[in-house]
C-alpha cells in the first residue's frame, strides 16, 4: 500500500529534539484525526525511540538522527527512527525489561514502552553501522464532527 | 520542566509541571537531590496533574524520589496522575511498587 502522505527529517542527537521529534510527529498524524490517547501512544514511542539514538547510538560525536513518517489509507500511521551510530550487539538483551546501560536517570523500559504502545514494532541494527526502529499505529476512524 | 517543592506543616508536597523526557530528568533528579533525607516529613506527596507528557525517564524519575524518600523513613503518594503518564507507568508495573491515587 502506497502511503498517502509522508515527511522526512533529520536532526543532531541533541537531548532537547526528544521534545521537537514527538510533537512534530504528533502534528503530522495530526492529519488522521487522532485521538488524545492514539497522539499520546505515538509521542511516546517517538519519545523513546529518539532517547535511545541520543543516549546510545554516538557515545563519542554528535550524530544524526532520521525520522521518517507516513499515513495510509486504511488510517495506518508508520515512523522509522534510525540512527548511524554503534549498533546494538544484542537487540534480545537490549529489549529485556529493566536492562539498561545508561545512567541514573534510564530506567531500562524504552523497549518495553514501546512494544506496548506500538502496533506492530521491530528494530533492525548492525554493530558499527547504526539502528532502525519502525512502529505503526492504527488510528480509528472517527465520525466527521 | 518545573519543579515545585512545597514543605507543608505535616508533609512535603512536589509538583511536576511541563514534559519530562531524558532531557528533563536529570534537571528533575537533581531537585529531588537537594532534599535533605533527614528533614522529609514522614508524608511525601507527588502531584503530577500538571504533566503534560512522560516516557520511560518519568519511571527513574518516580523510582528515584520513591527510594529517596523511603530511605528517609517517609513514605510517597503519586496523585492525580494524568492518563498518558498512567499507560507509560502502568507498562512498567509501577503501581506495584508504589502507592497511586
Amino acid at each position: 500500500m502506497r502511503p498517502i502522505n509522508e515527511m522526512t527529517l533529520t536532526f543532531p542527537a541533541r537531548s532537547v529534539n526528544e521534545g521537537f521529534a514527538r510533537l512534530a510527529a504528533a502534528a503530522f498524524a495530526a492529519q488522521l484525526d487522532p485521538t488524545m490517547d492514539e497522539l499520546g501512544d505515538i509521542k511516546t514511542v517517538i519519545s523513546e525511540a529518539v532517547t535511545n539514538c541520543i543516549v546510545h547510538a554516538y557515545p563519542d560525536t554528535l550524530g544524526a538522527v532520521r525520522m521518517r513518517c507516513r499515513i495510509y489509507p486504511d488510517g495506518r500511521f508508520e515512523a522509522t527512527v534510525a540512527d548511524s551510530g554503534v549498533g546494538i550487539a544484542d537487540i534480545e538483551k537490549a529489549r529485556e525489561p529493566m536492562f539498561s546501560t545508561g545512567g541514573a536517570e534510564r530506567s531500562g523500559m524504552g523497549f518495553t514502552i514501546m512494544e506496548s504502545f506500538a502496533d506492530s514494532f521491530t528494530v533492525r541494527s548492525r554493530p558499527g553501522k547504526g539502528t532502525t526502529v519502525r512502529f505503526t499505529k492504527r488510528i480509528s476512524p472517527r465520525a466527521k464532527k | 520542566m518545573d519543579v515545585k517543592i512545597e514543605r507543608l506543616r505535616e508533609s512535603l508536597k512536589i509538583s511536576l509541571k511541563g514534559e519530562l523526557d531524558q532531557h528533563e530528568a536529570r534537571g528533575v533528579l537533581m531537585r529531588f537531590g537537594e532534599l535533605e533525607s533527614q528533614a522529609l516529613p514522614a508524608r511525601c506527596v507527588l502531584d503530577l496533574s500538571a504533566l503534560g507528557f512522560t516516557d520511560s525517564s518519568g519511571i527513574a524519575v518516580l523510582l528515584g524520589l520513591e527510594r529517596r524518600v523511603r530511605d528517609a523513613g517517609g513514605e510517597l503518594t503519586v496523585v492525580n496522575i494524568p492518563p498518558q503518564a498512567r499507560r507509560v507507568f502502568d507498562a512498567a508495573g509501577l503501581s506495584r511498587v508504589m502507592r497511586f491515587e
